[in-house]
């Protein structure tokens, strides 16, 4: 990058946060999806609104690539800079600007960490339910850029449900204004909806209003263990034919439940095909009834037994066994390639048996949990990727589960995104008109091509 | 062969350590310097993708990764935080070696650790000259946290807060011990280390009195040494093994039941970066570290597991009266050993007091050894974070289980011109037994 350059960068956003030395550019070369680094050129860190609009413009006028990073925890590899060029930190931009608790929306800057937002939130007795598995760390830019789901898709939707309206910059460095704080908005086109999920390849966010919801005022979870995992999988086709939705419906097969207990020992059933872990929530009267309902139905499908937390400290126990799932799976080998292809939830029972025909042919270790109740699985592959060998198989499997996701009429990613991961097989799951017609939409609107180049309709 | 391929072959010893990091980022949760500086060559994931890039040859000169290395606290929240469970210290403090041995070591650095700290002997002589003299360069800053602060500001020192060297180290009021076991039938090693040698020997004096109470047998040899931390932490094996080797001499395992500290930092060098730096050397000196582990205990946790202190009056309501103390704990305490309930019950052991938890207890204050040399301002930060939790639990007095947490705290107080006095848990359990 030449120096004149350079330093107009940090005349706009300081001097102090423009980094260009090797050394810092490899650690904004990757995030969390298994891919090879990118180095960019260049990573700043504007501290407000006027800067952040700076950088837009400079990039497009030097044409320079431009990818925004918030945590850099994308499973899909969007906030690898494949074609170099500038990275945009968004951690300088992490205000929350209002919580309005009597029109219930917040006004956030994109930098803001998802976990704390909630927890502002729920200061105020209101509820921002979701909670991508990264929401510690995770930011609400990236967020609403790469669609992110979390625990509660089933019963409460995922980041786009929450998301009233959006202020970004385009590529020129214009402000553009879409949606509104209103419940209801019906002007102009749904811009909103067209940035949702677009891996900052169509604009750069400046502002987001989010929806807020009120809490639920009653819990209960339970866990039910099936010695078939056909039974446990047919279980879950089977509530929601019922047409009981609970907050959280999710499964865990035999071998996440041997590696969560052989780290945690919290006393899981080792030899159990398989575990659904069920919460319903809402008013008191609902969440008895429902929950009798659904451990009937567990009863009724086979589950060799059913326990419902009595206390919040036994609810705990339940969830904990869950949100340590990743974890014990990621201490068994030294890579971990999380997928997320997503069914229609009556073919949930098909596609676990899929999975473990796909565990059997390419001889891998898979271990299959996730959001069961929204069709959104997470068979997660245990591999050495400097093993050749298996890291090649690792890819042919991948590549057949996504055939078998999208022959039983699913989809290729349910939360984590298209990025560079997924944008070869985008043209399968869609068609040519789809790719041609998205690919006319960021010519149109990034003609230089610097927005995230790459990302999800490829080059 | 180039120098740079040279350095990548050393790192790849390494490699099996380092591919355990999924780069899933959850480090950046609770990295203190990283919700300071926010940029991901301060958080562990950062640092080691820069191992990763060394060792794939990607640098031309090693000394951008190495400041990065440097820039921690090597306080562990990462590790104890981390998903795949990558053990992020053994992997820093064995790169720092590899590097410091391929850069060489600072002057200033090579005069402080191999010039006086691998010497036991001249070290007590100098901080004791220092002591005598100090008086004329400090004046006193905060007397109800005990704290002074420089005349001029000299380089090192700047608008520090700090404890002075005391005038009567511990190994002057008392240069060595060995006493048999009364009635507990237990007899430890006492490892003194240098911050309560130096700095807080009431802190000494106070578990040597506990000690007694119990008729515990206590071997306290003379001219201890320096766990080995700050060489180690700079990546000066030389001077760490030295001064290994020089305890080890001193503690012969066999002569006791368990060696007690009642520094965090000691503890956990002791216990868990002896055998980690040991592990691959030949017989002797590692299975002398191995059993000195093995017999390591930290005092509350000697207190409370083997002595069997317990809480006073805990659920009765009759503590709320007491003198309002809170608790601060140290990293190499929790994050590195899993001790928190004990320095807890010692607190509550005395009715005196009245207990209080803070916010965010276990966040790490910031010290971090030679990172608050380096990065004075960061860690002021840090603690400054800290100083508000201790604020918000409305106390005057707060205790930390590690000397060097209590330097920290006594800045950060000293600096908000609170009242607000430093201790250590076992100071509040010797005031109870001294009544007795």
């Amino acid at each position: 990058m030449n120096q004149t350059l350079l330093k107009e960068f940090q005349e706009k956003v300081g001097r102090e946060n423009v980094f260009a030395d090797k050394a810092d550019m490899l650690t904004y070369s990757y995030d969390a999806a298994v891919l090879d680094p990118v180095l960019p050129d260049l990573a700043v860190r504007p501290e407000n609104s006027e800067a952040l609009g700076h950088v837009v413009r400079l990039c497009n006028e030097n044409r320079l690539p431009l990818t925004v990073r918030g945590a850099g925890t994308n499973l899909s590899g969007g906030t690898i800079p494949v074609s170099g060029g500038v990275v945009l930190l968004t951690n300088g931009l992490s205000r929350i600007l209002e919580i309005n608790e009597a029109d219930m929306y917040a006004v956030v800057q994109p930098g803001v960490v998802t976990a704390e937002f909630a927890a502002a939130v729920a200061e105020k007795g209101l509820f921002y339910p979701p909670d991508p598995g990264s929401q510690a760390v995770s930011t609400l830019g990236g967020n609403v850029a790469e669609n992110a789901g979390g625990l509660r898709g089933l019963k409460y939707g995922v980041t786009q449900d929450y998301v009233m309206g959006i202020q970004f910059f385009d590529v020129n460095g214009e402000l553009v204004k879409t949606g509104s704080r209103t419940v209801k908005c019906a002007t102009g086109y749904n811009l909103t909806g067209l940035m949702v999920g677009s891996e900052g390849t169509l604009g750069v966010f400046d502002e987001i209003i989010l929806k807020l919801i009120p809490p639920p005022a009653h819990h209960k979870a339970m866990m039910a263990v099936f010695d078939k995992m056909d039974n446990a999988s047919e279980t879950v086709a089977a509530i929601i034919a019922r047409h009981i939705i609970p907050a959280t419906l999710e499964f865990m097969d035999n071998f996440t439940i041997r590696a969560v207990e052989a780290y945690s020992n919290v006393g899981l059933p080792t030899d159990a095909a398989a575990m659904l872990l069920i919460e319903t929530d809402g008013h008191p009267a609902q969440v008895e009834e429902e929950a009798e309902k659904v451990e009937n139905i567990c009863r009724q499908m086979g589950a060799t037994s059913v326990r419902v937390a009595k206390d919040a400290s036994e609810r705990d126990s339940v969830w904990a066994a869950r949100r340590s799932a990743l974890s014990a799976l990621a201490k068994l080998k030294p890579t971990l390639v999380l997928e997320d292809a997503t069914v229609p939830r009556s073919k949930i029972p098909l596609m676990v048996r899929a999975l473990e025909d796909i565990a059997e042919k390419y001889n891998l270790s898979i271990g299959t949990f996730g959001h069961a109740g929204d069709g959104n699985l997470h068979p997660t592959i245990l591999t050495d990727r400097r093993d050749k060998a298996e890291w090649e198989r690792v890819e042919t499997a991948i590549e057949t589960i996504f055939d078998k996701a999208l022959a039983l009429g699913g989809t290729l990613s349910g939360e984590h995104g298209t990025g560079i991961a997924k944008s070869p097989f985008l043209e399968k799951e869609t068609s040519k008109a789809t790719l041609f017609y998205s690919r006319k939409v960021k010519k149109a609107l990034d003609p230089n091509n610097i927005l995230n180049p790459g990302k999800i309709i490829g080059n | 062969m180039s120098d740079m391929k040279a350095l990548a072959n050393l790192m790849r010893e390494l490699e099996d350590q380092l591919v355990v990091c999924m780069r899933c980022g959850m480090c950046q949760a609770v990295c203190p310097v990283f919700a300071e500086t926010g940029r991901e060559s301060d958080v562990a994931r950062g640092k080691l993708a820069l191992l990763d890039g060394l060792m794939q040859e990607m640098f031309k000169q090693p000394e951008g990764v190495n400041e990065r290395l440097n820039k921690c606290l090597l306080c562990g929240s990462c590790s104890a935080n981390c998903p795949s469970g990558v053990n992020v210290l053994e992997i820093f403090i064995k790169a720092r070696a590899i590097l410091t041995d391929y850069t060489g070591l600072s002057p200033a650095k090579k005069i402080i650790l191999r010039g006086m700290l691998a010497r036991p002997e001249l070290f007590d002589r100098l901080t004791e000259w220092g002591a005598k003299f100090q008086k004329y360069f400090t004046k006193p800053a905060n007397e109800i946290v005990g704290t002074s602060c420089a005349r001029i500001s000299p380089p090192f020192i700047g608008d520090r807060h700090f404890r002075t060297l005391a005038e009567n180290p511990f190994h002057k009021v008392l240069p060595s011990l060995d006493t048999k076991p009364g009635k507990s039938g237990l007899r430890v090693a006492f490892y003194v280390g240098c911050l309560l040698d130096k700095i807080f020997p009431h802190v000494a004096q106070a578990v040597v009195d506990v000690l007694n109470h119990h008729e515990v047998g206590i071997f306290m040899p003379s001219d201890q040494g320096c766990c080995g931390i700050p060489a180690i932490a700079s990546g000066d094996t030389k001077t760490f093994y030295e001064l290994i080797r020089h305890n080890m001499e001193k503690f012969e395992a066999q002569k006791f039941d368990y060696l007690i500290t009642s520094c965090a930092t000691c503890t956990s060098t002791i216990k868990k970066i002896w055998p980690m730096m040991t592990r691959h050397e030949s017989g002797d000196i590692r299975d002398k570290a191995e059993a000195l582990a093995k017999k390591t205990l930290d005092i509350t946790q000697f207190l409370v597991s083997e002595v069997g202190v317990r809480t006073e009056n805990a659920d009765s309501g009759e503590t709320r009266d007491g003198i309002r103390i809170t608790y601060h704990d140290p990293c190499h305490l929790k994050k590195s050993l899993g001790i928190s309930s004990e320095p807890r019950t010692l607190l509550q052991s005395n009715s005196d007091y009245c207990f209080e938890e803070m916010p965010e207890a276990d966040r790490c204050c910031g010290l971090g050894g030679s990172f608050n040399l380096h990065y004075y301002d960061i860690s002021t930060d840090i603690g400054k974070r800290k100083r508000d939790n201790i604020l918000s639990a409305d106390c005057s007095a707060v205790a930390a289980g590690c000397p060097a947490c209590m330097i920290q705290l006594s800045d950060v107080l000293s600096k908000g011109g609170d009242q607000i006095s430093v201790r250590h848990p076992v100071e509040i359990y010797a005031e109870k037994v001294r009544k007795q």
